[in-house]
């Protein structure tokens, strides 16, 4: 205990806090290494809110939740992708729509789930792994889908450095003239990588939903969508730095909710502030320490592809 | 099979056509959507576009229409000139807030005191805050490189809270019985932003929205500013030839779209809305948007997407009191009706062409 924290819930609530923001800015990661900037991490996440909660009280099963609310993103990202890849839409302005038009639609599909309480997501069980002092709440302590992102982090980062496809794919987002004239389906590739992109978002937002808040309320995300997006500027484009990024801000957000509970003379609102601020200090840091070092963004990210120009 | 070919110049025909094909694509698509909800789509879409302004209670509705579209226009005016130069300021929302923040300051400060300077005082005050806002990311960006479009949509949250803090705390009502929210600054004659012809809806607001489409027009079209304005966002290269510094125009494109955001903010809670709450923003920022966009950037534009986008508001509300249709019905409705523009924007800059291409 340190001034009134509990060290060891704090990183064991880190975990569970990150884990939307995680999913979300590892999907966003895949779809701009292949050249895409999605604006609408915000509103494909908060569509996978209400699609996941939607889908796990009608059936009684977290798991199909968390299925529906991924697939409400992939959804909602093959929008974004017929916009901007087929009819060739500015891809901010196409992104901001998707998150205007995302919290519209989840506003509408949440009316009649507002006040329930969905199906428990149920925690692994380790056995006595868990009774170890320190690490065991740490570490085991958790439901599968905190098990489940590390997971897909890991799987991300072996695909986009070790396999072929994973090769392709940033070789689209590096220079896609160059990857379409050795054959390579530019169009393909980018949808491909934005459904992943908004598979994940929507998971990150069910997870929302149905294990952190645990309830359905309008605008539910409240930004987490554009933390997302920070972290994968913060991440400079890596999986590994996705991670330390996510945790990094969880980290805060659960550290700030801590605060709060054990009744600092701190208004809530000004300590409501704090991911948000300390989200612009580290891109400021980032970005002035990254002045003149190499750019890390995707060298195509965010223009549009037409084969015959 | 369908290919595109670019064209040399976009066309002058589509680029006035699509914000009209769009709207009517978002009718039949919207048309759909109520009919999904069990309405019936054609009285939806009549309540909507037709009752406000042709209704049996138009001339109510028709007040109603330049309260809302005013807000939306001063800031979606502002907007346009940074999206022209590709500088994306997506935090009006948070300089809205601010601006409304700063004025109400400004008049619970001098409460109860009566001058004629007091609302003049406000004005800048309210104008003063949203520029200040939209400094932070011009700032971070000219001095760090640190991107704008996060910078500014993050400190709409920051500025949530504070309007919520400012609500609870240092601004509330001493009078209030212990309810959150400032004192009412329709009651208070030096502060208040009056309706200045009755019925019209026209206040102060009103007209500086007006003087901001008139302003960006001229500014835009006949200024040598506007000119490198347009050809920094076009062609960055040739811009910084032609003698554009783009840290110059980062901080006068935020500058001046957070100006006129906080204003829009001002005259809203010295106005129509009258109190600071913790619920006082309506979207105005983020819908300013869709606006500026369906408006293409330009300022008459703006002017008439702006009260359209007004009317789809007022229609909203209108459908749900008579048909019950959710409030967040005309949301989604708003969101479609940008995913049209920008869809069919491809007709301005390709030709559509049957069958393969020929080189």
């Amino acid at each position: 205990m340190i001034g009134g924290i509990d060290i060891v819930t704090l990183i064991a609530a880190l975990m569970a806090a990150s884990t939307p923001v995680l999913l979300a800015a590892t999907g966003e990661l895949v779809a701009e290494k292949s050249g895409v900037l999605n604006l609408g991490v915000e509103g494909m996440m908060i569509l996978g809110a209400v699609a996941g909660f939607a889908t796990a009280v009608t059936t009684g099963s977290p798991v199909l939740g968390f299925l529906g609310g991924a697939v409400a993103g992939a959804l909602l990202a093959s929008l974004f992708a017929v916009l901007t890849q087929l009819l060739l839409s500015n891809q901010t302005a196409t992104g901001l729509a998707l998150t205007l038009f995302g919290l519209g639609l989840s506003a509408l599909f949440g009316k009649g789930f507002e006040g329930i309480r969905p199906p428990p997501t149920t925690k692994l069980d380790f056995g006595p792994l868990s009774e170890i002092p320190v690490l065991g709440p740490i570490l085991f302590h958790h439901d599968w889908m905190v098990y489940l992102s590390l997971v897909l982090v890991a799987a991300t980062w072996a695909f986009l450095k070790y396999a072929r496809a994973g090769l392709i794919l940033r070789a689209v987002g590096e220079n896609h003239d160059a990857a379409h004239a050795l054959g390579y389906r530019v169009i393909a590739v980018r949808f491909a990588a934005l459904a992943f992109g908004g598979a994940l978002a929507g998971l990150g937002g069910a997870y929302l939903s149905l294990v952190r808040v645990p309830q359905w309320t309008e605008g539910m995300t409240a930004g987490a969508g554009w933390i997302a997006l920070a972290i994968v500027v913060f991440a400079s484009w890596k999986p590994e730095r996705v991670l330390v990024g996510a945790y990094l801000f969880g980290g805060i957000t659960a550290l700030q909710l801590q605060l709060q509970a054990a009744g600092y003379a701190i208004p809530v609102h000004l300590l409501s502030m704090a991911p948000y601020v300390i989200t612009v200090l580290v891109l400021v840091i980032l970005s002035a320490t990254h002045r003149h070092g190499a750019p890390a963004a995707p060298a195509a990210l965010g223009r549009s592809f037409h084969a015959s120009s | 099979m369908i290919t595109l070919v670019k064209r040399p110049t976009p066309s002058q025909f589509w680029a006035y056509a699509t914000p009209v094909l769009a709207v009517l694509a978002t009718m039949v698509a919207g048309g759909i959507l109520f009919a999904a909800l069990g309405k019936d789509p054609i009285a939806a879409i009549k309540v909507i576009f037709y009752d406000p302004l042709f209704g049996p209670n138009a001339a109510y509705f028709r007040g109603q229409l330049l309260v809302k579209a005013g807000p939306l226009i001063l800031i979606a005016a502002g907007l346009a000139v940074g999206f022209r130069a590709g500088i994306w300021n997506i935090g009006a929302e948070g300089q809205y807030i601010m601006g409304a923040l700063a004025g109400a300051s400004v008049a619970l400060a001098a409460y109860p005191a009566e001058s004629h300077w007091l609302f003049p005082a406000m004005v800048v005050a309210g104008a003063l805050g949203g520029w200040l806002w939209g400094m932070i990311p011009a700032l971070l960006k000219t001095a760090f490189g640190t991107s704008e479009i996060l910078v500014s949509l993050m400190l709409v949250y920051v500025a949530q809270n504070f309007l919520a803090y400012a609500a609870f705390g240092p601004l509330k009502n001493p009078e209030g019985y212990g309810f959150p929210g400032s004192r009412n600054l329709q009651q208070y004659p030096s502060a208040h932003n009056p309706e200045l012809i009755a019925g019209t809806g026209m206040h102060w607001g009103v007209v500086a929205a007006l003087m901001a489409v008139i302003a960006t027009y001229i500014l835009m079209q006949r200024h040598i500013a506007g000119y490198r304005i347009r050809v920094a966002g076009e062609a960055p290269r040739a811009a910084r030839f032609a003698g554009v510094v783009p840290a110059k125009l980062v901080m006068f494109c935020l500058g001046l779209s957070g100006a006129f955001a906080g204003l829009a903010g001002l005259f809203e809670v010295a106005g129509p809305n009258g109190q600071i709450t913790d619920s006082f923003n309506a979207g105005y920022g983020f819908t300013a948007i869709i606006v500026a966009f369906l408006g293409r950037l330009n300022a008459i534009g703006i002017l008439l997407a702006g009260l359209l986008m007004a009317l789809t508001y007022i229609g909203g509300d209108m459908a749900q009191l008579m048909l019950g249709l959710p409030t967040a019905a005309i949301q989604v409705f708003q969101g479609m009706l940008l995913f049209f523009l920008l869809g069919f924007d491809l007709l301005t800059q390709y030709r559509l062409r049957l069958g393969r291409a020929r080189a």
